[in-house]
């Protein structure tokens, strides 16, 4: 039955598009045609919006092996080794339906890891919650939480990391971005391909059911009030299902029989088979009979638009079905020949014997691409932010906040510590694991950004988040390598939402380039908006860097709490604007963020690398949110021991402890002196702030604070806000 | 003989505790799938954690029921040590060869910690100089609360068959560290015989200060040295 433009729309397509369809065509589209076409062609399968710009980021390097484009990018991490990474977005889902919205998120990025040969070894999660007191966010964290936790745990991958903070701009809309870490030796790496015409198409794993259905397009909508009811769209998670794919796709791996895989994510089965099939060129017919189904009388458009999990697609060796079959039967999995690759160029579907469809695949593998206006709005009015010298309440105050407090309710939660490599603790600078069974180094992993500087500027927003990427991994002693986006924003149909997302681009683009941080991988999520109103520009970053001797990992607590030093790196001048110090003490959102000065990151993380190397730092924190008060406070928390420490005469004390001027790290040393004296030699401004010692954090030696008061007020916002104290 | 080592459609610590045996006495142990329906000559069971099929139904429960649990019945009953930890601990209770059960933590969480463990009793896997002595070891479940009856209770009492209990750093034995809200803060427990132990705690993740403790290492040094 030939199709109308109503029902184009209906599934997401505009009037250009559903023309563009008619003329690939050269004839009406029928219903489940029209579906493939306005799933591949969603904002969410074909980047439309944000292509243009993505490409304009840095992705090559020596170390390498797969920049964007592929499931996942993979970098080379020696002894034969490669680390397999991305960070994905399922936020629409999470919000409808947390538990299973945020469980399905975590175990799509896993198989976009494991498709291409890699076991996943650490994942980590990025949330952006409304304001602690919307009526909402209480269930939505709780969910969020347990989800992540149900399919991590279940799949025995530790969660080692994250972030995790709330702010009203996300009351509509959270976000849960969800990364993936692997490893796989260098020369048992899988791609999506077909291989030649004539190779047998497999699916494995779940079988296909009705939800889930057309869920790329519902994460390419904005919200509106009718949101709930789209429940039904949400896909339900089976980790232990997934666990057998793992285990069978990698059991299959280790022989010589796949030509291609393809996990079955957003569009499922139709993303799957066209991007595979496109790949080398060539056709692919499907027998839909043959799919796996779990319901009865499902259409064509169903089975191909389901996005029901834990599903793959393959195209094996010619002959090695067999073999195949046994090992995904001893899984107890369903394996079935559904079709084979072609030399058509087209994606043919049968079912009952019919053609039910027949598309050209150039057009749905190379997606759209637009143009779209674009107007950069930046906030550059600097402001004055009042302070006041009571720096005992801020301090106070802060350290119980609900974005800087601590997260192991959250952490605890997620098993962090399944496969016996985690020797970098949720609540370190990064998570870091061993590369098992490689001696003596390990892997450090960091997610960051920074929302309320991407709101005023999404340009130093861009670049700040990398940074901070970059600082958290020297502060273990890890090598900086590659990183993986995942950009989250509003519509792009409107200009200033698309000026903050080229804004963003092009800040990740300067620093990634200056760090030499490739960006391997990326995930874009827009329409990121209810009713109108969008959420905070929030182009999340996940980093991947290499601790090449686990002897020379850095802690932020400290070992030896004998003679100790404090000493800074980097200047500090006390910027308040857009920190959260202003928005808690003085609540002021306004002004510019923290101005990035990208040689001075480099130059400030290769010292700390240097001193790593040179084993003369006791224990080193970056710091980030909250200023000096907030990076020392936590320290000594961790550490229960005190620290004494004065203040410059020449700037506001508040101001000192609180600013969140960048490039700045924590040292705690008892080499203090040699320190000083090699940073002054390159040029790097360094100075001591105090001492570790006895049981207070005290300032100026006349006022001071209990570490045990400051560790309750810290450890106790989560539990109390889930006792409904708050 | 070796180590065998159980593994079910879902288990995720197989791997974790034959590189912790593996590096902690030199024993390389033998994977078992569950389908098989015969050992591979073992000093010792073990029945590791996961989730065996997905902890549908009751965590431990279809997996008590796998071809290859005839046979650790069997063995067990005639005196092989088996050890099964978290998904093994409740495995063995499903399958009765331990008594009591394990519910839903009482704060509904899944929990991953260190916890501080005491034992009151030298047995297999716990020297002389251990006894009475706080150890700590990371939990990770979901289902680790212990409950049995009245007098189930009593008997594991009475015959000194309680392995670990939840503790504070200094050994008290509180309700305020009874992490998970097992009766008498029991993490650990004995069959009749003593060759049978299930434990929620993990010794196999305590093997190395960076992993954050290694009273694993003496667990199973301890149980090898005994053995002979």
């Amino acid at each position: 039955m030939m199709t109308t433009l109503d029902q184009a729309i209906e599934l997401g397509l505009n009037e250009d598009e559903y023309k563009e369809t008619i003329k690939y065509m050269k004839r009406t589209p029928n219903i489940t045609e029209l579906g493939i076409f306005s799933a591949m062609w969603s904002e969410h399968c074909s980047y439309k919006s944000s292509r243009k710009w993505l490409k304009t980021l840095p992705t090559e390097a020596p170390w390498v092996i797969q920049g964007p484009g592929e499931n996942a990018g993979i970098i080379d991490i020696g002894n034969n080794l490669a680390a397999v990474f991305k960070m994905e977005s399922h936020n629409h889902p999470s919000f409808i339906e947390p538990y299973q919205g945020a469980a399905t998120g975590v175990g799509g990025i896993m198989r976009d890891i494991f498709t291409m040969g890699a076991r996943p070894i650490a994942n980590l999660n990025c949330l952006r919650f409304g304001s602690p007191k919307h009526v909402k966010t209480k269930h939505l964290l709780s969910g969020v939480v347990s989800g992540i936790g149900g399919y991590g745990n279940c799949m025995g991958v530790p969660t080692i990391g994250g972030e995790c903070t709330f702010d009203k701009g996300y009351n509509g809309n959270i976000l849960v971005n969800a990364m993936t870490v692997g490893i796989v030796k260098k020369d048992k790496i899988f791609y999506a391909k077909a291989g030649k015409p004539g190779s047998p198409v497999v699916y494995v794993g779940a079988k296909t059911g009705r939800d889930g259905i057309h869920g790329a397009s519902m994460a390419s909508a904005s919200f509106d009030a009718d949101s709930e009811s789209k429940r039904p769209t949400v896909q339900v998670g089976d980790p232990f299902t997934e666990k057998l794919l793992l285990e069978a796709c990698l059991e299959l791996m280790e022989t010589d029989c796949i030509i291609g895989i393809q996990d079955m994510g957003a569009a499922g089965l139709t993303s799957s088979s066209v991007e595979m099939a496109a790949k080398d060129n060539n056709g692919i017919e499907i027998d839909l009979d043959k799919v796996p189904v779990r319901e009865t009388k499902m259409t064509p458009f169903e089975i191909m638009l389901s996005e029901s999990q834990e599903r793959m697609l393959m195209v094996l060796k010619p002959g090695s079905e067999e073999k195949a079959e046994e090992i995904f039967k001893k899984w107890e999995l369903d394996f079935s020949i559904i079709g084979k690759v072609t030399s058509t160029q087209h994606i043919v579907l049968k079912h009952n014997t019919e053609t039910v469809a027949d598309i050209p695949l150039e057009p749905l593998a190379n997606g759209l691409i637009y143009d779209r206006p674009y107007k950069i709005n930046v906030n550059s009015k600097s402001i004055e932010i009042p302070v006041s010298n009571n720096w005992e309440d801020a301090l106070l105050t802060l350290i119980e906040n609900h974005d800087l407090c601590s997260r192991e309710w959250i952490w605890q939660q997620y098993d962090h510590m399944v496969m016996g490599d985690t020797i970098g603790m949720p609540g370190s600078e990064s998570g870091v694991v061993k590369i098992h069974p490689i001696d003596k180094q390990a892997l450090a992993i960091t997610t960051d950004c920074t929302p309320r500087y991407c709101d005023s500027n999404a340009h130093t927003g861009g670049m700040q988040a990398v940074c901070e990427s970059y600082r958290n991994l020297c502060s273990v002693g890890a090598v900086p390598l590659a990183i993986t986006d995942c950009l989250n924003f509003g519509n792009p149909e409107k200009k200033e939402v698309m000026g903050q997302i080229v804004d963003a681009i092009r800040g990740i683009s300067d620093a990634c380039t200056k760090l030499s941080m490739p960006v391997v991988a990326g995930n874009v999520s827009l329409y990121n908006e209810t009713e109108g109103k969008s959420i905070p520009p929030t182009p999340q970053i996940g980093a991947v860097g290499i601790i090449k001797n686990t002897d020379y990992q850095l802690f932020n607590i400290i070992k030896n709490i004998n003679n100790q030093d404090i000493i800074i790196i980097g200047k500090t001048k006390g910027h308040l604007e857009c920190s959260i110090y202003a928005r808690e003490i003085e609540n002021i959102e306004d002004g510019c963020p923290p101005n990035i000065d990208l040689d001075e990151e480099l130059k400030h993380g290769k010292f700390i690398l240097n001193l790593a190397d040179l084993n003369l730092i006791d224990a080193c924190k970056d710091v980030s949110d909250g200023g000096i008060g907030i990076a020392l406070a936590e320290i000594c928390i961790m550490s229960n021991i005190g620290c004494e420490i004065i203040s410059p005469k020449d700037i506001n004390i508040n101001s000192w402890l609180f600013g969140e001027d960048q490039g700045r790290y924590i040292i705690i040393s008892s080499k203090s002196e040699e320190i000083i004296k090699k940073a002054s030699d390159i040029g790097i401004n360094a100075s001591i702030l105090g001492k570790i010692n006895g049981e207070y954090f005290s300032v100026n030696n006349n006022s001071k604070i209990s570490i045990e008061k400051l560790a309750n007020l810290r450890n106790n916002w989560f539990r109390n806000y889930f006792s409904n104290k708050q | 003989m070796k180590p065998n080592i159980i593994v079910f459609p879902g288990s995720n610590c197989d791997r974790d505790i034959h590189v912790a045996i593996k590096k902690t006495t030199g024993q390389n142990s033998k994977m078992i799938w569950h389908k098989e329906t015969t050992l591979d000559n073992p000093n010792l069971i073990i029945l590791p954690g996961g989730f065996s099929h997905g902890d549908y139904l009751r965590s431990g429960s279809i997996a008590s029921r796998a071809p290859i649990m005839k046979e650790v019945i069997k063995k067990a009953i005639n005196g092989t040590p088996v050890l099964g930890i978290c998904n093994g601990f409740q495995i063995l209770t499903e399958c009765e060869l331990l008594p009591g059960i394990l519910m839903r933590n009482k704060n509904m969480n899944f929990i991953c910690k260190y916890t501080f463990l005491i034992s009151k009793y030298e047995n297999n896997w716990i020297k002389k100089n251990y006894i009475n002595k706080v150890i700590s070891m990371p939990v990770a479940h979901h289902d680790g609360n212990y409950y049995a009856n009245k007098d189930v209770i009593e008997k594991l009492n009475k015959d000194n068959r309680i392995a670990y209990q939840y503790c504070s750093d200094i050994g008290t034995i509180s309700e305020e560290n009874n992490i998970n809200g097992s009766i008498n803060n029991i993490a650990g427990i004995f069959n009749d015989k003593g060759n049978v132990l299930g434990m929620m705690p993990h010794p196999e993740r305590a093997i190395d200060v960076s992993l954050g403790g290694e009273d694993g290492i003496n667990f199973f040094k301890t149980f090898f040295e005994k053995l002979g």
